[in-house]
């Protein structure tokens, strides 16, 4: 049972049953990152999923943008506690990105530009749950924010939505990536309040 | 993956033990926590405040202190229109209790430890966590030299004035307003340039552990500026504090 503050009582309730447990909504959109924002440029960026066999897929920028372009339209939901509801993505499906690539693998290590990388299952990633995405409400994807491109799937903590992604490498194992290993939950499935090592 | 089972921290108590003003807007709460595991010097806590008809919020704040048996202290700041900060800053008394969580986070952390030369940049409010590793370094009696730039609005909104203005040897404090200073202070009032991280920072030549917290822009500016001089990207943390979180 929870301890009552003395004195508190809060805010007028917004979200509804749109909004996970222990979430607050925002309107801006704020950002958190562990170092500094890398800045790559689109002619030097390239996309790529590694198979647990050791076979590469690739696209540069100018393959990428030609794919398929989905406009995702989704609630994200932060880990320090902000929810963010009806924001609009555009960028290709990774069933897109998957329709070529042979694999049995259960794990995806997703890595990106600076070094940040996060894990989580290939079934996360597929049946339109995921796609990496180049633009936010109808502009061009910013640094801060991830640009050229970054990772989105809604349905877990955004920072398995890693920003400046640069590939997926598929693994038997699954391999922690940089926030599983410093405290946060393997898994950060919003709905179930997964925000912690052992929650 | 050979990961030991981790248990899941639970909330405890925090009593509210004593208050200290650091600013017109912000104060620093002394917590009694039953039960508290320890922390490490930059980490945060999740409060979860409820009200009487059983609705809660939570919040993360950064500990401003090393962990001093079952004692925490965080620092927080009004945040106009905010939900939990204006109750943990006016409305809060003594004897008052929320619940806290954790710690959480072990990436923007300071280990004593640790040998390497540390700069510290805090952009207002994001000197919460940077204090909590001076105060460590203290703590653990570490030699490692630490410097310290603290940019803010004016003097009126120095946190940890008195302790600031004492910082012990090894330990160098570089105040940069960006709107008004003190009468005859030598630097003009404006935003961190590369000057003031060249001047009051380290050379990148000795390898410093560079911790940068503050609001968004103030952190991609100075992260920027730390890579224009020619520090690793390895070595710069940083952790953002934005408006939202109030």
């Amino acid at each position: 049972m929870a301890i009552v503050s003395r004195g508190f009582r809060g805010r007028p309730r917004a979200g509804g049953d749109r909004l996970p447990p222990g979430q607050y909504l925002v309107e801006d959109f704020p950002v958190l990152s562990a170092g500094p924002t890398p800045r790559v440029p689109p002619d030097r960026w390239e996309f790529a999923i590694d198979t647990e066999d050791g076979r590469t897929h690739r696209w540069s920028w100018q393959e990428f943008k030609e794919l398929p372009q989905e406009r995702p339209a989704v609630d994200i939901h932060c880990v320090t506690k902000w929810s963010k509801l009806d924001t609009h993505w555009e960028g290709v499906s990774l069933d897109v990105l998957f329709e070529d690539v042979e694999s049995a693998a259960e794990y995806a290590l997703v890595h990106s530009y600076g070094g940040y990388t996060t894990n989580l299952p290939v079934e996360d990633l597929l049946d339109g749950k995921a796609w990496i995405v180049h633009s936010f409400d109808g502009e061009e994807l910013s640094p801060v924010h991830g640009g050229p491109a970054r990772l989105l799937v809604p349905h877990l903590y955004f920072w398995k939505s890693a920003k400046w992604v640069r590939g997926i490498r598929l693994l038997n194992e699954d391999w922690p990536g940089f926030w599983e290993t410093a405290g946060y939950h393997e898994y950060g499935d919003p709905w179930r309040e997964q925000r912690y090592e052992g929650d | 993956m050979g990961r030991p089972p981790a248990r899941r921290a639970s909330w405890k108590a925090a009593r509210l033990t004593e208050v200290r003003d650091e600013t017109p807007t912000a104060r620093t709460l002394r917590l009694t926590v039953p039960g508290w595991p320890g922390h490490l010097a930059g980490q945060h806590v999740d409060v979860r405040l409820t009200a009487e008809d059983g609705y809660s919020t939570q919040r993360s704040y950064s500990l401003a202190a090393p962990a001093d048996g079952d004692v925490v202290e965080l620092t927080v700041e009004r945040v106009p229109d905010g939900e939990v900060s204006p109750y943990l800053t006016e409305i809060m008394e003594v004897g008052d209790e929320v619940e806290i969580r954790g710690p959480v986070g072990g990436w923007f952390v300071w280990r004593p430890e640790s040998t390497a030369p540390v700069l510290l940049v805090a952009g207002g409010s994001g000197v919460v966590p940077l204090m909590a590793m001076l105060r460590e370094r203290r703590r653990a009696g570490s030699r490692v030299p630490f410097r310290l730039l603290y940019s803010l609005g004016g003097p009126d909104g120095r946190y940890y004035a008195d302790e600031l203005r004492r910082p012990g040897p090894g330990v160098d404090v570089t105040y940069l307003y960006t709107r008004s200073t003190p009468d005859s202070w030598p630097r003009p009032a404006g935003r961190v340039m590369l000057d003031d991280l060249a001047e009051g920072g380290w050379p990148s030549s000795f390898e410093p552990d560079c911790y940068v917290c503050g609001p968004t822009g103030f952190v991609e500016a100075v992260a920027d500026l730390l890579l224009a001089l020619g520090h690793a990207p390895e070595r710069i943390r940083t952790e953002r504090f934005g408006p939202t979180g109030g």
